[in-house]
């Protein structure tokens, strides 16, 4: 195949929540740990956007909600997101182009 | 015909209640533990002080010789209000009558020795008093503690003592086919056996200890900093094998709220040391006086369960504590760098 390997670039990926108390948490760690991303608050919603790449860390969310947070329950609260996924137990990534 | 989905959006106008924006800096969504939290506790328009105690007001802060800016920064790391508190519970609950459910079918400890029993009763049994010692204390911080961060999170503690005792008594029926002779024997043990007293004195000395604070520290990190690695991490190995596995999976829930419990205490403790100098003092000075007498109440004890390995394993379980004494800022003189 002669189709070039994209670079990693900075084409926004976003991800997308359910506005509730668990969410509030997630949405702040990411918040912390993206400093370039961008919340926008809808009804029932809260879209973050971030260029090129959003990481979720499981123990800024665990730390925010005081119990410990399985990665895996993101998808309780999950509504969408786009974005190539890089999941491990302890990040879940977000990125357009070549895996890091 | 043409039906058209219109969305309104509707804007709420305030997102928490004034006291908690106040705190927050500005009006933020705040999260339940937050808004079941902050400025719970009434303090202002008392007409009268308690004729019993008329020097303070019902709710003092001169209660305690630890002096706090804001009595909120005691923040629970486990974010416990009562919705939380009460779900996660439950749900340990259930995981623990399960562990119940089969030591019983099995029938491990009915079967054990004569021996072995007597053993396990004089080991574990008289700790339902212990709990229950534990309850008192937790509840005195309650009921003059400052501030609903940290006397809501006693008052769980004090919940959760109960449900300990409860669970060693279970462990007690488990041993004597549910008579409940064994808690009868436990309590004597409790009373009268040489080995038990001095911690039983030591509890006592609690119990007439005026400052609350003190109390906490004494109670929740230093004899349960002692008590708990002792009976639910080591004792197990020191049991015939068949017995303390079914011991160690009994005493589970144990192990679990200490671990727990432990982030709650560090974490207080840290905040009033973090405050000032003067707190940090007089913490570090109760810590040594509390450490001294229960090292010196735990000792007989420490020598009938552990025996030759006495020592060794009370030196482990000492070190464990000052490690997370230092951790925390607490002064440990002796303690390992």
């Amino acid at each position: 195949m002669n189709t070039p390997t994209p670079e990693r670039t900075k084409t926004p990926v976003f991800i997308a929540f359910v506005t509730n108390d668990d969410t509030r948490n997630i949405v702040a760690a990411i918040r912390e740990d993206n400093p370039q991303a961008t919340v926008e608050e809808f009804p029932a919603m809260v879209k973050i956007e971030s260029p090129g790449r959003l990481v979720v860390k499981r123990q800024s969310v665990s730390d925010l909600m005081g119990r410990d947070w399985d990665l895996q329950e993101i998808h309780l609260n999950l509504i969408s997101l786009s974005g190539s996924i890089n999941e491990t137990e302890d990040e879940f990534e977000l990125y357009w182009g070549q895996a890091a | 015909m043409q039906v058209d989905i219109k969305t309104s959006n509707i804007k709420q106008l305030r997102n928490t209640f004034s006291h908690v924006a106040r705190r927050l800096g500005a009006d933020k969504p705040a999260s339940r533990y937050q808004e079941a939290t902050f400025d719970m506790q009434s303090d202002t328009n008392f007409h009268y002080r308690p004729i019993w105690d008329p020097q303070f007001e019902l709710y003092d802060t001169a209660r305690t010789a630890i002096k706090m800016a804001d009595w909120y920064s005691f923040k629970d790391p486990r974010q416990y209000y009562y919705g939380v508190y009460t779900m996660n519970r439950a749900k340990q609950q259930d995981a623990a009558e399960k562990q119940f459910e089969f030591a019983e079918k099995r029938g491990v400890f009915f079967n054990l020795s004569e021996k072995d029993k007597e053993h396990l009763i004089f080991a574990v049994l008289p700790l339902r008093h212990y709990e229950w010692g534990a309850n008192m204390n937790n509840c005195f911080c309650t009921s003059f503690g400052y501030g609903a961060a940290i006397t809501q999170a006693t008052m769980y503690n004090t919940m959760d003592r109960l449900g300990l005792a409860q669970y060693v008594s279970r462990l007690g029926l488990l041993l004597d086919g549910n008579i409940g002779d064994s808690l009868e024997v436990g309590k004597q043990h409790w009373l009268h056996t040489p080995e038990w007293q001095e911690l039983r004195r030591s509890m006592e000395n609690l119990f007439v200890t005026k400052d609350w604070f003190e109390v906490f520290l004494a109670q929740n990190f230093v004899m349960d900093g002692l008590v708990y690695p002792m009976f639910y991490k080591h004792l197990e190995t020191r049991l015939n094998p068949m017995a303390g596995q079914t011991f160690s999976m009994c005493t589970n829930f144990m192990q679990e709220w200490f671990v727990e419990t432990q982030r709650w205490v560090d974490s207080t403790i840290k905040t009033a040391v973090d405050e000032s100098p003067e707190n940090k003092e007089i913490l570090s000075r109760w810590f040594d006086i509390w450490m001294t007498e229960t090292t010196r109440a735990l000792q007989p004890l420490m020598t009938a369960l552990f025996a030759e390995e006495a020592a060794s394993i009370f030196m482990q379980i000492k070190e464990e504590l000052l490690v997370r004494a230092k951790k925390i800022g607490l002064k440990t003189p002796g303690a390992p760098a």
